[in-house]
């Protein structure tokens, strides 16, 4: 960009910028706010249309309204244990005790959750949870979060920026400085100088071919996050959702809640066996149902019967679907069956779960409440991403915070169900709080380099110059197939390897790409930008996968099928030094006693949720 | 019924709004391939895929969840991402156009910013404090017609038809169109809210523009019924707290059913 060109960007400045205008970027602004600093939010799409906004089953946190047996201890047990133990424990301790009061602040600012027979907020099981403890609204929770913290930052007069992606972090002496990026509606240059920046761009899954997410998650932050010499965490920890849609191909990897077999939905083969009962791992022997009729029992009486293995965590039903349609047990489109329509009543289903009833029968011809469905494993969320402090979401670099899908460490190996609208808005507002006050403490915005704004100009405009180059949507469209066939959920050392080449030449033919048309409002240049996101996500998580030699959480070798002690003790911690990745092990935060006995099954909050046979 | 007209359809013919502005930009038709069950948002992206890669078009979830992919099609206000090709008719091209309401950025896209102005003039909720253990009680009964109201995905559809922003540009100023009679319904009827909105209702957000047409509540991707769950019942409460000199005495009085609690928003709170 020549000079002229560079002074005709707008540019606006303030103390904290949040980039991510999901649950935790609205949260983190809010909090930033209310601690003084003028602060804005950046997003991608229009304001209110996050990502978030498709989470359906609920927020999990003890609030006992339903289960008063249920605690912050046992929330923490079980989080840790559906992580694996892999888990940064101070997180998950946080998660666990903040997680109800940000969902009763949520209910202050104008959220309706759905209500128990006293007038409380009703809670609805989950995979993985001890006790009924999502907080919900029928099954579109997401919804309902964010249009509350979208009208309470409305209410408290918030900059917000859509439509504006960013590309670049600036830094002055290795603190932030800044952002770069683009409006999307013009085309037009932007700066943004500012104190503090809160990353909270969410996950990544859309590199791959079956996924539940939107095209926003590229995975942004984590690249800005690493080329501004911030480390990433536990990148090979995919989670695939057991239960995507897989027929008709234009829905395939559409969501379907967890809520449906916490509703009373069961999983089932080609032949109608419920196979979930074949599948229970050592690890939750002792809290999950053995039998059909305890299982049934479970939904109504937790405290003498177990849990139904439909319910386990989700690596270990993604694993279990898989494995029966490797066996020839699957159904016509290569998935299994989910029928809630023989155990519940239609009233009960159409009332719990609105959007799902409609999902169905609009894009699929199938009535819900009539029939059994087709469901199979979509990619779904990313446990790994920018590593934080626990208590301060702040990242390795001064100035950069992050928080929400975007940050690792509270959901170990695997994250359970409802356990990451919480974490947006625990962490959320921890990161807008330290952000806030970390901005406090500087007297002005760091220095920009010119330099740096010629270099990011120079990147961003190069596919529109470029002519008759790659073709952003195929390298797309091939990048989706790879990871989907070689990075899926079950991994093996060739094809990892085979995969690294392959992205490596995606890195290649990105380098030639061209977008036609020019920089307003086309996606085929945003496409081009974004692909250096999912290029370097591909590959970090790639590399990662194939280092972690053993099987755990949403990581499984089919050459290393089991879980190695030396394994537990380490995350895969990436980062840039002179322009190349580096990855190495690094040890765990290690766990106070009182906590790793809580953790492991002993203890004061295990006795009361130990499973109790009669 | 559905399944032969998809085994027919192989390809399909769509006619695309291209162009930056009303007048200059013109409707260019495309032939894709399509495969079974596919909605007109897989459309737009075969055609940016094979033939028009800079088509602008705004999407987000794909699953009707975001509002994001409001558009025309074959003249009728919807949700790209939820029509499904066999919904239409298999022998005409579909065409697809820009919401005509809203001013256009480029061929599908259009400038929604004047919803988001709306929403800045509505005075947010303000619940009455918690019980002594912290918590607060509401009943799902009551809770049940506000949830209602909460569906809105904010896709502007509603905003879109109304002829009272569509036919008179001027009126924009003084009216906050139907989504926004959805969220102050919404925060009307909270059981817990102590604000009182129903003056800056009428004097500043317009309801009285509306002649109850309905045409919002047939475009509303979820079902909400705004005109007769939301609108008549505002109506209703305009007239008998505002024009019924009693009711309004007393409320000045006395203070609103709540004792006194309802505090009433300032027209000018922004
Ligand atoms: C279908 C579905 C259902 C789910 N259901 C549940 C559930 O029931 N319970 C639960 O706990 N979790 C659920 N999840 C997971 C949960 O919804 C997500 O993990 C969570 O919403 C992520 O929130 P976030 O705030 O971190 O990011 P997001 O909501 O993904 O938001 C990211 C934001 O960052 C912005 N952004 C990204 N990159 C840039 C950039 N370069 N420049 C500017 N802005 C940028 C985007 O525009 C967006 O505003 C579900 C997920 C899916 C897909
Ligand atoms: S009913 Fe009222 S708000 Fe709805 S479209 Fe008609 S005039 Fe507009
Ligand atoms: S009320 Fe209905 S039509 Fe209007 S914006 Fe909301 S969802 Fe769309
Ligand atoms: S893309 Fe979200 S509603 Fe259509």
């Amino acid at each position: 960009m020549s000079a002229a060109q560079r002074a005709e960007h707008d540019e606006a400045t303030y103390d904290v910028i949040v980039i991510g205008g999901g649950g935790a970027g609205l949260r983190a602004a809010i909090e930033a706010t209310a601690q003084g600093a003028k602060t804005a939010i950046v997003c991608k799409s229009l304001f209110g249309k996050a990502h978030t906004v498709m989470a359906e089953g609920g927020m999990a946190a003890a609030l006992r309204n339903v289960w008063p047996e249920d605690g912050w201890d046992v929330h923490f047990r079980d989080t840790m244990r559906g992580g694996k133990l892999l888990n940064n424990w101070r997180m998950a301790q946080i998660h666990a005790q903040e997680s109800p009061d940000r969902v009763l602040e949520l209910e202050e600012w104008g959220a309706m959750f759905d209500r128990t027979p006293e007038g409380l907020i009703l809670q609805r099981d989950f995979g993985g949870h001890r006790y009924a403890r999502l907080a919900h609204v029928g099954d579109r929770t997401g919804l309902e979060l964010i249009r509350t913290l979208q009208y309470r930052a409305v209410e408290l007069g918030i900059d917000v920026l859509m439509e504006c992606n960013v590309q670049r972090l600036l830094l002055d002496d290795g603190h932030v400085a800044g952002a770069f990026g683009y409006w999307r509606q013009t085309g037009r240059f932007i700066l943004l100088r500012a104190k503090a920046i809160v990353l909270a761009t969410g996950g990544a899954g859309r590199s791959w071919r079956v996924t539940t997410n939107s095209w926003e998650s590229t995975g942004d932050g984590l690249r800005l996050a690493l080329e501004a010499g911030a480390d990433l965490m536990d990148m090979e920890f995919v989670q695939f959702h057991p239960t995507g849609m897989v027929w008709p191909l234009s829905v395939r990897g559409l969501l379907v809640t967890e809520g449906v077999r916490g509703d009373g939905g069961t999983l089932k083969n080609k032949n109608g066996e419920r196979f979930m009962f074949n599948y229970i791992p050592e690890f939750f022997k002792a809290e999950t149902a053995d039998s059909e009729a305890e299982a049934d029992r479970w939904y109504q009486d937790k405290k003498n019967n177990r849990r139904t293995p439909d319910l386990l965590p989700r690596d270990e039903v993604a694993r279990a679907i898989n494995s029966e349609v490797k066996a020839g047990r699957g159904t016509p489109h290569g998935g299994v069956w989910l029928d809630i329509a023989s155990r519940r009543s239609a009233d009960y289903i159409k009332r719990r779960l609105p959007s799902m009833y409609v999902q169905f029968k609009e894009l699929a011809d199938v009535d819900i409440t009539k029939e059994a469905f087709e469901i199979g494993p979509t990619c779904h969320y990313f446990m790994g991403g920018i590593r934080v402090e626990a208590d301060s979401a702040a990242t390795t670099v001064r100035g950069l915070f992050a928080a929400g899908e975007c940050a690792a460490g509270l959901h170990g190996a695997n994250r359970l169900g409802g356990n990451s609208l919480s974490d947006l808005v625990v962490f959320g507002r921890r990161a807008g709080l330290h952000a806030a006050q970390f901005a406090a403490a500087q007297r002005a915005p760091g220095a920009v380099d010119p330099s740096d704004l010629d270099a990011a100009a120079a990147r961003m405009l190069a596919p529109l110059e470029r002519q008759d180059g790659e073709d952003p949507y195929a390298i797309q469209s091939d990048l989706q197939d790879t990871m989907q066939d070689l990075v899926g959920l079950i991994r093996t050392q060739s094809e990892l390897d085979e995969a690294l080449v392959r992205v490596r030449s995606y890195r290649d033919r990105l380098s030639r790409v061209s977008a036609r048309g020019d920089a307003k409002y086309n996606p085929a240049w945003n496409l081009s930008l974004d692909l250096d996101s999912m290029l370097t996500v591909s590959e970090v998580c790639t590399r990662a996968a194939s280092m972690r030699t053993e099987s755990r959480g949403g990581h499984t070798r089919d050459d290393f099928p089991t879980a190695d002690p030396e394994w537990a003790k380490v995350n895969v911690v990436v980062r840039r030094k002179d322009g190349e990745l580096s990855l190495q092990t690094e040890p765990l935060p290690q766990m106070p006693a009182d906590l790793k006995e809580i953790a492991t099954g002993e203890g004061k909050a295990t006795a009361a949720a130990a499973p109790q046979t009669t | 019924m559905t399944e032969t007209t998809e085994q027919v359809r192989r390809d399909a013919t769509v006619r695309v709004f291209r162009g930056e502005d009303r007048t200059s930009g013109q409707f260019v038709e495309y032939t894709v391939p399509v495969d079974p069950g596919m909605v007109v948002l897989d459309v737009m992206f075969r055609v940016q895929q094979m033939r028009a890669p800079d088509l602008a078009v705004r999407w987000n979830c794909k699953a009707g969840k975001c509002g994001s992919c409001s558009a025309e099609i074959n003249g009728r206000p919807k949700l790209m991402c939820m029509t499904r090709l066999s919904s239409l008719p298999p022998a005409e091209p579909i065409t697809v156009a820009p919401m005509a309401t809203f001013p256009l950025v480029r061929d599908l896209v259009t400038d929604v910013s004047f919803n988001y102005e709306k929403a800045k003039t509505i005075p947010a909720v303000r619940l009455a404090p918690p019980g002594p253990d912290g918590k607060r009680r509401m009943f799902q009964e009551e809770v049940d017609r506000v949830q209602e109201f909460h569906k809105c995905i904010e896709c502007f559809l509603c905003q879109n038809v109304c002829h009272v922003i569509r036919d008179h540009e001027e009126n924009k100023e003084a009216y906050a169109g139907p989504r926004f009679f959805v969220k102050l319904a919404a925060l009307e009827m909270h059981p817990l809210d102590t604000r009182d909105r129903i003056e800056m209702i009428r004097a500043r957000e317009g309801l009285g523009y509306c002649n109850i047409t309905k045409c919002c509540t047939e475009v509303c991707p979820e079902s909400i019924k705004i005109t007769d769950n939301a609108i008549i019942p505002l109506k209703e409460r305009v007239v008998s707290e505002f024009y019924d000199p009693l009711a309004w005495v007393k409320r000045r009085i006395f203070g609103g059913p709540d004792d006194g609690a309802k505090e009433p928003a300032a027209v000018a709170d922004r």
